[in-house]
């Protein structure tokens, strides 16, 4: 996987993650093509679409689009498999996931990204697992007493 | 100063600006007070002020002055510090930025730092975003924590090895040990990444994958117990137990087998089980199938298992799921050139997808079918295809008309009906046939010399009804100026000849140069048509006088054109005839534009030849301007420039220049002679190829001294092809006791004046002697 965007239906971004290294330019350039294109599709038509040398896939989850970009190895259907696991640990995490919380959490989001890929491939497929994961490391995040009184350096 | 706002507010203030305005101004004043901060060096609110930024930096607006910050938190104790400082890492300090390196020390301690969490945060920023230079360096950590036992830093360190292998090939190696057990692990994230590492290790490294096919057993042993594994909650999908394993093992299985019968073997059992258990119900089923059916069709193995494979693709086509049609069209557009009679018999299928309502689907569907097309179908297929192009969305028409085109050239049944395809393409998606095909469509019409009458009058009916699309009206008004008389007499066999008078003709011609609708390319084939009429017509005086008006036209390019054409008329009249005769059958070239010019013992000189030169034959309606150009007071002596193909028989002043056009006994001449060296050039005709002649040279030394290291090379110009073959000898003896000879080859289709450069080198008396010559002086009868 070469990145993977998440927008609205006003094309807003809300979450982007890339796997490979691009100019700030590039990137905004992927972003707004990436928004026209899959905003102009017909609500049923195919998920899948051929955009330069990348296969792009999509998927909206309410007034979510979920959008990657796939090298050519890469499996399309398996992909919109891994669209539907984040969602799900998304909203495993966030209980009932809207847009909402996703622009106000949007560091969460990251870190549950974070724990499920890694340079574009999967790390972890068990539900389970990510989800301990997750819930230890927030444990391990300072209470407002800690971080206050433990010193930075 | 006030505590800066906490991330929400500042969120919930950003989604109240109504106006892009107000939101730019609430971010620049929070900017400033982010800034302010960072310059105070506050460590309490850092890991706030960064995480704000991050925000608006998703909004698209500048966050680069956060950099440096990310970096503090990053080396900060706290994890909260070190969350944030990550992400931001991630989201602003990729490779291209001057302090990304500065990270390499801190992401060093922490990827050896008690809590597995920070080695993770460590790992995940290597494996995502590190510079060679930063994996280079941190390569031995991340092998390290390869060899680990904690499954969670083991997973991590196995996707990071990949993405530092990506980076820097070379260290592949050193991950090599640590690859020894990875596959014995439990754990289906340690399991998953390991495959992932193998994977990328297999693809980039022959020897790596020669090492790891004594995994292919152990794989398979892995996917069956996947299989057959009951239920586990923690990673089924759908009733499927890990499809991402299942999908990455069979990927891996596919690198593994290709081009390995015992792998391929070994793996077969494992593949029919998948490819005839796994559950279709439902995508994720699906996906799993998909991969067994690339591995399938990569790997060696047997017939009935490849039959399978595709009649699992043909079911693909039939699946409600248009996401499942799409990349069943895709697999088999990939499988299409292997396996092409398995595909062949999806052809219907295939076809009905055509008329698919989605885009993506349509398109494939499309580029499949014209990879179906073959000697047997096209007929039916080209039905279809028309059918397809009538109705399909403008962005496809440029692609489905080249194509049909190409399928119309290849397996055309016979000329009629390639004759009546091209018409239909060009009558229907005429605007976007391609610039290129108007000068092959000329050729094609030119070459079936049968079909003349029929064609032009069919065009001629087209251009009544429609002179709106631009390439059917210059191909129209072309055939009309070549083949009006056979319009006008009314000889066509094929159908029922129509009746048209010549003033007809030459209205039609005339109302396209007045239309709104042409272009001005179209305008000039329409004139350029008339003027041909002019021989083959009996109106002479209308045509002059058209040929006059537009003397004086706006349009450069059509004024040039009447002056000259006007000039035919007046001082040239005698030429006229010969000047607007029937074209020859063009040759085809295998390029549309001049021939690449052949290497001569490694040496191309051609360029400066090349000027000199007019267009090559694809471009028919310059022709007559340039015999004008050549014999209309130009101050380039004829000899020099080539003329364009004309039969020698053409015009009287030409008849000079050409000279005789006997072929036997083409007298041998003397190339070069200098410096005690003589080159003579004797011909013979190839007989098999007429367009080809076999030069001879003879290379004789009349020096004291033998000339040796003696290489002979030679250089044509663009049109022609060259071919050398072995010289005799490299030593030409003295006092002309013996002579070198070796055999050119020159290929001339065009029939142009042969001209040559030739390069000389050799060794006399111990100093090395270099010369170039042109040779100018071939009989004509050699390159006739």
């Amino acid at each position: 996987m070469r990145f993977l965007l998440l927008f609205n239906r006003q094309g807003r971004l809300r979450l982007q993650k890339w796997f490979i290294p691009l100019s700030n330019r590039e990137k905004n350039k992927i972003i707004s093509e990436m928004t026209l294109t899959v905003l102009a599709r017909p609500p049923k038509a195919c998920s899948f679409l051929q955009w330069r040398d990348l296969k792009i896939v999509y998927r909206r989850y309410a007034s979510l689009f979920f959008c990657c970009g796939l090298e050519d190895q890469d499996n399309e259907l398996l992909t919109l498999e891994l669209l539907q696991r984040y969602v799900e640990l998304l909203d495993q995490y966030f209980g009932n996931v809207c847009e909402l919380d996703i622009i106000f959490n949007f560091d969460k989001a990251y870190f549950i990204l974070d724990e499920f890929i890694m340079g574009g491939e999967i790390q972890e497929t068990s539900r389970l697992c990510l989800a301990r994961h997750m819930e230890e490391a927030d444990a391990f995040q300072e209470t407002v007493d800690e971080y206050e009184k433990n010193p930075t350096y | 100063m006030p505590a800066p706002i906490r991330l929400r507010e500042l969120i919930r203030t950003i989604r109240t600006a109504r106006t892009q305005a107000e939101e730019r101004e609430m971010i620049q004043k929070e900017c400033a007070a982010i800034r302010s901060s960072f310059r105070e060096e506050d460590n309490t609110y850092r890991c706030r002020n960064v995480a704000k930024l991050l925000y608006m930096h998703m909004l698209g607006y500048p966050a680069h002055f956060g950099q440096l910050e990310c970096l503090k938190l990053i080396a900060s104790q706290k994890f909260t510090d070190k969350r944030i400082g990550y992400l931001g890492a991630m989201l602003l300090l990729d490779e291209r930025q001057d302090v990304h390196l500065l990270m390499t020390n801190c992401i060093k301690n922490d990827l050896n730092h008690s809590t597995q969490y920070v080695q993770g945060l460590a790992l995940c920023t290597l494996g995502c975003m590190g510079s060679s230079e930063m994996c280079r360096d941190l390569a031995g950590e991340v092998e390290k924590l390869l060899k680990t036992s904690n499954s969670y830093l083991r997973k991590k360190a196995a996707l990071c090895a990949v993405h530092v292998i990506r980076k820097v090939p070379e260290l592949m190696e050193m991950f090599l040990p640590a690859t020894k057990n990875l596959l014995s692990e439990k754990n289906h994230g340690v399991l998953h990444t390991s495959v992932v590492l193998l994977t990328e290790m297999c693809e980039r490294s022959p020897d790596m994958l020669t090492h790891f096919r004594k995994l292919v057993p152990q794989l398979v042993r892995i996917l069956k117990n996947l299989i057959m594994s009951g239920y586990s909650p923690e990673h089924d999908v759908s009733g499927i137990s890990d499809p991402f394993l299942q999908v990455r093992i069979l990927r891996l299985l596919r690198i593994l087998g290709k081009s390995d019968d015992d792998s391929s073997e070994a793996m077969n059992d494992i593949l029919a089980q998948v490819a005839t258990n796994t559950e279709t119900s439902k995508n994720v089923g699906n996906a799993i199938l998909y991969e067994t059916v690339l591995t399938i069709m990569d790997i060696k193995s047997e017939s009935g298992l490849r039959v399978l494979a595709i009649n699992i693709l043909g079911r693909f086509l039939l699946n409600n799921d248009k996401n499942i049609r799409y990349v069943a069209l895709t697999s088999l557009l990939k499988t299409v050139q292997t396996d092409h009679n398995a595909v062949q018999r999806h052809r219907s299928t295939i076809v009905d997808c055509l008329k698919d309502l989605d885009v993506s689907i349509k398109r494939r569907a499309m580029e499949l079918s014209f990879a179906l097309v073959n000697g047997n179908n096209i007929r039916g297929m080209m039905k279809e295809l028309l059918y397809f192009l009538d109705s399909c969305d403008p962005d496809f028409k440029a692609d489905c008309a080249s194509g049909v085109f190409l399928a119309a050239e290849k397996y055309a049944p016979s000329k009629r009906w390639h004759i009546d395809t091209i018409m239909r393409v060009l009558t229907t998606a005429g605007s976007y046939v391609r610039d290129d095909s108007v000068p092959n469509l000329i050729q094609l019409i030119t070459n079936s010399v049968e079909m003349h009458a029929y064609t032009v009058q069919r065009l001629y009916k087209a251009l009544l009804d429609d002179i709106s699309q631009q390439p059917l009206v210059q191909v129209a008004s072309w055939c009309i100026g070549e083949y009006g008389d056979l319009l006008v007499s009314g000889q066509c066999e094929e159908e029922e000849p129509i009746q048209v008078t010549e003033d007809e003709v030459l209205d039609v011609l005339e109302g396209l140069l007045v239309s709104n609708l042409s272009a001005p390319v179209t305008r000039g084939y329409s004139l350029t048509a008339i003027m041909k009429l002019s021989t083959r017509f009996s109106s002479v005086n209308r045509i002059k006088k058209v040929v006059s008006i537009y003397g004086s036209s706006i349009d450069v390019e059509l004024q040039q054109r009447a002056v000259e054409y006007n000039a035919l008329f007046k001082k040239y009249d005698h030429m006229r005839p010969a000047l607007l005769e029937r074209m020859p059958i063009m040759e085809k070239t295998a390029t549309n534009g001049p021939t690449e010019i052949v290497q001569t013992n490694g040496e191309t000189e051609s360029s400066a030849l090349d000027s000199k030169h007019p267009p090559s034959i694809t471009q028919p309606t310059n022709q007559a301007n340039d015999l004008l150009d050549l014999l209309g007071g130009n101050d380039v002596p004829v000899i020099q420039t080539a003329l364009p193909t004309k039969p020698a028989s053409a015009g009287g002043e030409l008849l000079d220049l050409l000279g005789d056009l006997s072929l036997s006994g083409i007298p041998p001449m003397t190339a070069y002679n200098k410096n005690g060296l003589k080159i003579e050039f004797t011909f013979e005709r190839s007989n098999p190829n007429p367009n080809i002649s076999v030069i001879t040279i003879h290379a004789s030394n009349s020096t004291e001294a033998d000339m040796t290291d003696f290489v002979f090379q030679a250089a044509v110009p663009k049109t022609f092809q060259l071919q050398l073959l072995s010289p005799s000898s490299n030593i030409v003896p003295a006092l002309n006791q013996g002579s070198v000879t070796q055999v050119i080859r020159v290929l001339n289709p065009q029939k142009q004046q042969l001209r040559m450069r030739i390069k000389l080198t050799y060794t006399l008396k111990g100093a090395p002697v270099q010369d170039l010559a042109e040779v100018n002086n071939f009989p004509p009868q050699s390159w006739q």
